[in-house]
């Protein structure tokens, strides 16, 4: 566990703002500007070797400043270990996309970008994956309201039948 | 002048979301050149409810309803992903007996989606008759499944803290006339298949996808496990008591999709294996933890006793608050890697529950395996990749 942080810290100390060990997870927290560099260099590097993302989620924190957080989970398949990185994404950012890194990142980056909006520099293919395209608002953010903006109604003129 | 080039023209094909064959409602855009694929494009989001964000305004015993309803071939996995990473917040160990009972249930959901799975492929090949013997297996898992909860399906069972009634009597008694007679049955399908001609013609060779990028997929479970990498979370980063039973994991070496049914095949096998040690071993003792703040009293006790009533009013009307703080939790799922991210604010309702569907994963990958092969087998290679559209958009 030491062992792994000091690697951590040797390899890439100055894109790490912080670290943190939460129930074994070790969590770091990076500047968004600084997110493609240092996955490049936990994916490549042999000792580190972090070449599985198992999630990216995305974090609404309304009314605090930055507003969103992104978390993405990695994981060692040769260390069998994950690593939790943290970044706080201020509004109207676009993050650089880590779909370069990891080809499986593409589909959780679109579904924030769908669910947040946030906006993702150097993505192939940025658009809605799990709302209709033409879709407005972003449903996930805490400001949108449980029902949507446009109550349902289900009248008999609505039948296609 | 007659012009004598050849003009080559792909045409787009549009497959689903109405097709029996896509285990659900995913849409494929293929584009075709004669009868090869060239490209394949999944659209998907059609059955997407907004699950993540209706948890966001209900109390933490709610959601387990809900999130037992996104994968509805697995929900026992996606009650228990969702319970440890709210018992990790807690910091609640549970008693020995509740794991036990919970692997019990796990595997033998296990079994239920694999034979759900093994069905409907061979039934998308042509093999008709494999569906009727897997679905008779598969409703005494159900019946299992009623016995102990009331419901076949999206059973909410499990609790928080552990569960909240016991087993019923005779219930062990069931699993193991289960147990003795299903390894003769996983036989009895693989006279069916495995040795086929037909069968074989079919799937050998087909959807090929390397180790490597199916790591770079992030593709989880049986079908990373097809490619040759050995890798399970029941083994790498065993939960809920795993770490007490002998099992090993199937791995397959070529990753097409012929190796994906092998394998699933002999995960049946182990999960047997598994359910066995479990019930010979099943501990005695309480279900639940002893904590009145996050555990309902006894249905007799709140219909009898004032202060147990009001008890009961206020967790059901209230729910529990949960600490402030964040974590991750994965299991291993029927399809691979299910991973539930919670934050918690130190309120009643979760802030924020992400969740890492294996299916939603796998199927980016489905592109790759998809090209090159003929339109006729794309069906196969979908139906290897065991996706559940409720997992997929949630």
């Amino acid at each position: 566990m030491n062992n792994l942080i000091e690697k951590i810290k040797e390899k890439c100390s100055n894109k790490i703002v912080d670290i943190q060990i939460c129930k074994n997870n070790i969590i770091l927290l990076i500047k968004p500007e600084d997110i493609v560099m240092a996955c490049r260099i936990l994916h490549d590097d042999e000792d580190l070797a972090y070449d599985y993302i198992s999630c990216i989620s995305g974090v609404d924190y309304l009314g605090k400043e930055p507003r969103f957080m992104m978390v993405y989970h990695i994981y060692s398949m040769k260390n069998k270990n994950r690593l939790t990185i943290n970044v706080n994404v201020p509004e109207n950012y676009s993050v650089p996309s880590v779909s370069s890194i990891w080809t499986g990142a593409n589909w959780f980056e679109r579904e924030i970008f769908d669910m947040y909006g946030i906006k993702f520099s150097g993505h192939p293919d940025l658009k809605r994956i799990l709302m209709p395209d033409d879709w407005k608002g972003y449903p996930l953010r805490k400001d949108y309201p449980l029902e949507g903006y446009i109550p349902a109604k289900w009248t008999k003129q609505d039948r296609p039948w | 002048m007659v012009n004598t080039e050849i003009k080559k023209e792909t045409m787009i094909l549009n497959m689903g979301p109405q097709h029996p064959s896509t285990h659900g409602v995913l849409r494929l855009v293929l584009e075709l050149d004669g009868e090869t694929v060239i490209n394949a494009t999944p659209v998907i989001g059609y059955l997407h409810t907004g699950m993540e964000k209706t948890v966001e305004s209900e109390r933490y015993i709610q959601a387990i309803t809900i999130v037992d309803r996104m994968d509805y071939l697995s929900c026992f996995f996606n009650e228990l992903g969702y319970i440890l990473a709210v018992e990790d917040l807690l910091n609640i160990e549970v008693p020995e007996r509740v794991k036990f009972m919970r692997v019990i249930l796990c595997e033998l959901q296990r079994i239920a989606s694999h034979l759900v799975w093994l069905g409907t492929h061979a039934l998308e090949l042509g093999a008709m008759s494999v569906m009727l013997y897997t679905f008779r297996e598969r409703e005494l898992i159900l019946e299992l499944f009623e016995m102990c909860s009331g419901y076949r399906m999206n059973s909410s069972y499990m609790r928080v803290g552990g569960f909240y009634l016991d087993f019923p009597k005779g219930f062990i008694d069931r699993v193991k006339d289960f147990i003795d007679i299903f390894p003769s049955k996983i036989n009895e399908y693989e006279t069916l298949l495995t040795k086929n001609v037909i069968w074989k013609e079919r799937t050998v060779g087909l959807g090929i996808l390397s180790a490597e990028d199916a790591i770079n997929f992030g593709v989880s479970g049986p079908t990373l496990r097809a490619s040759g990498v050995k890798w399970d979370i029941r083994m790498a980063h065993p939960y809920s008591g795993y770490e007490f039973f002998e099992f090993e994991v199937p791995v397959g070496k070529h990753g097409d999709v012929y190796d994906r049914y092998l394998v699933r095949m002999e995960e049946m096998r182990q999960s047997i294996r598994i359910i066995s040690q479990a019930v010979e071993n099943l501990p005695e003792g309480s279900v639940s933890i002893n904590n009145p703040d996050i555990i309902l009293p006894s249905k007799k006790d709140a219909q009898i006793g004032m202060e147990e009533m009001i008890h009961h009013f206020k967790i059901v009307s209230d729910g529990f608050s949960v600490p402030q703080g964040s974590t991750y939790i994965a299991v291993e799922s029927p399809r691979g890697e299910l991973g539930f991210y919670l934050v918690s604010d130190g309120g009643n309702k979760p802030y924020r529950l992400k969740v890492r569907t294996p299916s939603f994963a796998n199927l980016q990958a489905l592109p790759l395996m998809l090209k090159g092969i003929m339109i006729s087998d794309v069906v196969a290679v979908i139906a290897s990749t065991d996706i559940v559209l409720g997992d997929v958009d949630r």
